[in-house]
């Protein structure tokens, strides 16, 4: 091949997963497929209370049965330091209440923790749960947000008054109540986002190892972020020197946010590992996870939107009640601060908004990210009110849209809510992309006359914008988060030619092997084939802050190029000197480096990684070997948006909805291989549209969770998920030198709103303005007999 | 205990098992098929489904005992000599996969699926499959992958044939088979 001859670039093309054939033939390795020599089985036992005192654990029974090798409570591990809270509500006072390893005193939610059996299999250490006797003084429960704060609510924990974890605002509150009150049209609504469960496929777990001879710890996680739970394990939980713990993250099987968290159950692998000499495996089934492992959104929100009456808007008032349930977990108050008031005007020019937010104990499930993380529930409220508006106008909901939308010109944009500056965006194209697909102008005409024959048809439409690339360290800390969100990589370049990249990112189901290595060969013009992704062992790769927030290829890709980048000026450095010709004269093309217009003097990548790595002839200054290892911290988040439409109808008899159409134009900036982006999209169009629809964690006022398996918990089968049509424009990011945003979220934060205006414009007929999620057949059928 | 014999991907194994043992605890911890999954406790989910002579079944709701002297085919078995099933090669070129951990339970009973209706809609698709579980791809996917499978092997007449017989080894997992070493380990659990 001569320099001249262009290598096709892969970057763009929907090329296969190389993840897949692994695990479509079983040969996957999560974490409950790992066995290690002698190793025994934790179960543990939880709170069948949502708030109760523990006043006695007898062990004893338990501790005899055979097979059985331990049995521990709360009390026996009081070296273990409660779980961390390190994204707190920023410049307010946070009451922090955060999970033992296991309860000593007092629980308050059920499923918690309060004693653990070790036992040589896993149904020996289930049976002997059921020969401890605990004495329990159950105490009153509350499950409610909004009415936890009130006068007489029982109270969860000491520090925390009225149950209030926080209580915080953003925007101007005196502008927003001036334009409120000075508008021609004001809509209010109470609108709740009701909680919701990630359900991963996989559950959690953790395995544990200690090696008394050298004092090392191993923990396997089923992780989002192992280098962010080896710190948080060492510095914050039990102080063990970071040095001396691995943590290693084996194939993960979804995530969706509930698995970036710390939870009791690590703490808890290595204290037994060590305490009993032996490795120690605990996998949580569907029904603990669903007790223990973090929930979703749960907002109560009175809103009002003031317009004139010509539509344009003038103010958004907002004051939401966020469940956070019995403790703060890792980075929930997090969630309903930065991530979701601070972006609660949508892709709207809103002049004056103000969001207060308390953040409430109750005694639930701990509530955290999950897939979107305060952005579906930000999206939801203004895409509903906007719909809203357009009803009390007699406007088009499109063309309500159209008018308010941030214009071009606009970018980069400063919201009324104090975000970063919005990077890039063009929203007219998208909608009216997804107008055109639909035939949006025939679909009102099909519409009206369907309604003449008792055929209630619906669309709904929902515009949208959110916060991906999460986030520049300073910014971020800034907003009350404890730590950087930088990405990390290591790109090495073999004698052989063969490159490893090494990243901080934590893939476990987007893709990243795949579109990590487009990336490095096309930047390195090395075959596809040579490049291998590794990840997700913290002893062999450099401290990263992990996957979530639709941050791996904005963040995490950007610091694989910066490596890659670093390689380049070390090849171009070699060569000049290998051809004694001067570096500045040197350019890096197609894999080959070569004289500025003597491109028969070059040298290929595959040559100069050779002599690097041998280091006889370098020049002076320089290293042996191809090696480089970049941090990134964006300057700036990344904000996709689009517009989704759906088309909906409701049987008025049953109140039975089936999506008819679902149509999805999104941006994401670049694309590095658009149909692992519209597999992104399809999963969380279903996510959300399931909220719309289907699933509700729903507790009773014991604090019982009566959705807790998933027969009463309703995740969507393929017959209730609707056919997908996907488009996009592509408006690329100025912030990085990918030009990408993130596509992983966007789905969920889109979706759920455009299924619920479909809803409602369907029942308009029947006066039904708002109708909260999910909408089941029972809660249409009495929407539409209410009146 | 109970001694049973079953052939799985065509390999005849002896296992000694509780009469409480799942089939899908015997293929995991027993006989290390780690490729079939447990995604709940109820029987919703589908990623353990395997094939119990010939037709799918969710090996959590299967007890050990209940396969003796049959015949299960599992993900590890589908892939005839290296050359991928026509769903295998489908869920890959559709994408019919992200974090793959419902991926075995859903091609196996997809396999299913196409030897009861080799040509199925896409709602029949998405019916078929009511018994298995995705919460990464939205299914949009998968029924893609479904249908290439379908269009695949009408296209060469019929679906590559499962193990159905034995290769003439045993694979003996009982306490008396593995020897000292398994009875060492039983005596030290009835001793702590």
């Amino acid at each position: 091949m001569t320099v001249t001859e262009t290598r096709e670039r892969i970057v763009g093309r929907s090329i296969k997963r190389r993840e897949d054939p692994k695990l479509m033939t079983g040969q996957g390795s999560y974490l409950d497929d790992i066995k290690l020599q002698g190793m025994l089985h934790i179960a543990i036992l939880r709170s069948p209370y949502a708030h109760a005192k523990i006043v006695s654990i007898d062990t004893s029974k338990a501790a005899a049965h055979p097979g059985v090798v331990g049995v521990f409570v709360g009390k026996d591990m009081l070296d273990i330091n409660p779980l961390p809270c390190a994204w707190q509500a920023a410049g307010v006072t946070n009451n922090i209440n955060t999970p033992r390893t296991l309860a000593v005193d007092e629980v308050h939610f059920a499923g918690e923790g309060v004693a653990v059996v070790v036992a040589e299999d896993r149904f020996i250490a289930r049976d002997a749960l059921d020969l401890i006797d605990v004495q329990w003084e159950a105490l009153p429960a509350t499950v409610d947000a909004e009415l936890s704060t009130k006068d007489g609510a029982v109270q969860l924990h000491e520090n925390a008054p009225n149950n209030i974890a926080f209580d915080w605002s953003c925007g101007d509150q005196e502008k927003t109540d001036a334009a409120i009150a000075g508008a021609e049209v004001v809509v209010k609504e109470r609108i709740v986002n009701q909680r919701l469960i990630p359900t991963p496929m996989e559950t959690r777990g953790a395995i544990g190892l200690y090696n008394s001879a050298t004092d090392d710890y191993t923990l396997w996680i089923s992780s989002q972020a192992p280098h962010v739970h080896r710190l948080l394990l060492c510095a914050f939980v039990m102080g063990i020197p970071e040095h001396k713990l691995r943590v290693i993250t084996p194939n993960v099987g979804g995530g969706f946010g509930a698995k970036i968290f710390m939870y009791a159950d690590y703490p808890l692998a290595l204290w037994l590992a060590k305490r009993l000499g032996r490795p120690v495996k605990y996998i949580e089934d569907r029904s603990e996870n669903y007790k223990q492992t973090t929930h979703g959104r749960d907002h109560v929100t009175d809103v009002e939107l003031g317009a004139t009456k010509d539509g344009k808007i003038l103010g958004l008032r907002v004051n939401t009640y966020a469940n956070m349930g019995g403790y703060l977990s890792t980075i929930a108050p997090g969630i309903p601060t930065t991530l979701y008031a601070r972006i609660i005007t949508g892709v709207y020019d809103i002049p004056a908004a103000h969001c207060h937010v308390t953040g409430v104990y109750t005694n639930t499930a701990m509530v955290d990210a999950y897939r979107g993380a305060g952005r579906p529930e930000a999206s939801y409220l203004i895409e509903r009110m906007v719909d809203r508006l357009a009803v009390e106008l007699g406007m088009d909901p499109a063309e309500l849209r159209r008018k308010n939308f941030i214009q071009p010109e606009q970018f980069p944009y400063h919201n009324a809510v104090g975000l970063l500056p919005y990077d890039s965006g063009n929203y007219e194209p998208a909608l009216d992309k997804a107008l055109e697909m639909v035939g949006y102008s025939d679909f009102r005409t099909e519409q009206a006359e369907a309604r003449k024959h008792g055929k209630y048809l619906g669309l709904g439409i929902s515009s949208y914008v959110e916060i991906c690339g999460v986030a520049p360290t300073a910014w971020v800390m800034s907003e009350g988060w404890g730590a950087g969100l930088w990405e990390s990589s290591s790109v090495r370049v073999h004698l052989t030619g063969k490159v490893v990249v090494t990243t901080g990112s934590l893939p476990h189901g987007q893709g990243i092997e795949t579109a990590f290595a487009q990336i490095a060969a096309d930047e390195l013009g090395v075959a596809y084939e040579d490049v291998e992704i590794q990840w997700g062992d913290t002893q062999s790769t450099p401290f990263g802050y992990g996957t979530y927030g639709s941050r791996s290829l904005a963040v995490g890709g950007v610091a694989m190029k910066k490596s890659l980048d670093k390689i380049k000026e070390k090849v171009k450095r070699i060569a000049a000197h290998l051809l004694e010709a001067n570096v500045a004269d040197m350019v890096f093309e197609n894999g080959k480096a070569y004289v500025k217009g003597s491109p028969e003097k070059s040298k290929s990548i595959g040559e100069i990684a050779a002599a690097a790595a041998v280091g006889a002839s370098l020049p002076p200054g320089d290293e042996p070997f191809l090696d480089e290892t970049s941090y990134y911290d964006p300057p700036n988040c990344v904000f996709p948006f689009g517009t989704h439409i759906s088309i909906v109808e409701v049987d008025a008899d049953t109140g039975h909805v089936a999506v008819k159409r679902y149509i999805a134009v999104d941006d994401c900036g670049v694309m590095i291989n658009p149909m692992i982006v519209e597999g992104q999209i399809h999963g969380g169009i279903v996510q959300g549209l399931a909220q719309a629809l289907y699933e509700s964690a729903v507790y009773d006022e014991d604090g019982q969770l009566l959705s807790g398996t998933l027969m009463d918990y309703a995740v969507p089968t393929a017959a209730m998920a609707p056919h997908i049509e996907v488009a996009h424009t592509v408006t690329p990011s100025p912030v990085n030198a990918l030009g990408v945003k993130g596509a992983g979220e966007a789905g969920t934060i889109a979706s759920a709103q455009c299924v619920m205006n479909a809803v409602i414009d369907a029942l308009s007929p029947f006066g039904v303005k708002h109708l909260q999620m999910p909408a089941t057949a029972e809660r249409v059928w009495n929407a539409i007999h209410a009146k | 205990m109970t001694t049973i014999s079953v052939t799985v991907n065509g390999k005849q194994h002896r296992a000694e098992v509780e009469p409480r043992t799942l089939l899908v605890h015997l293929l995991r911890e027993q006989l290390n098929l780690t490729g079939t999954h447990i995604g709940c406790d109820t029987s919703q989910c589908g990623a353990c489904v395997v094939h119990l002579n010939g037709e799918s079944v969710k090996a959590c709701t299967i007890l050990a005992v209940q396969v003796d002297g049959a015949q299960v085919t599992t993900i590890e078995g589908l892939a005839a000599n290296g050359t991928l099933h026509p769903l295998q090669e489908g869920f890959w070129e559709k994408h019919g996969l992200q974090c793959g951990f419902c991926t075995p339970g859903m091609i196996m009973a997809a396999a299913d699926l196409l030897q009861r209706n080799p040509n199925p809609s896409d709602d029949e698709i998405r019916h078929g499959l009511e018994g298995n579980l995705c919460r990464c791809t939205g299914y949009e996917n998968i029924v893609r992958a479904v249908r290439y499978a379908a269009e695949k092997t009408n296209a060469s007449a019929k679906l590559p044939e499962e193990h159905t017989g034995t290769d003439g080894t045993v694979v003996d997992y009982t306490a008396e088979a593995q020897g000292e070493a398994a009875s060492e380990a039983a005596s030290a659990t009835a001793a702590s």
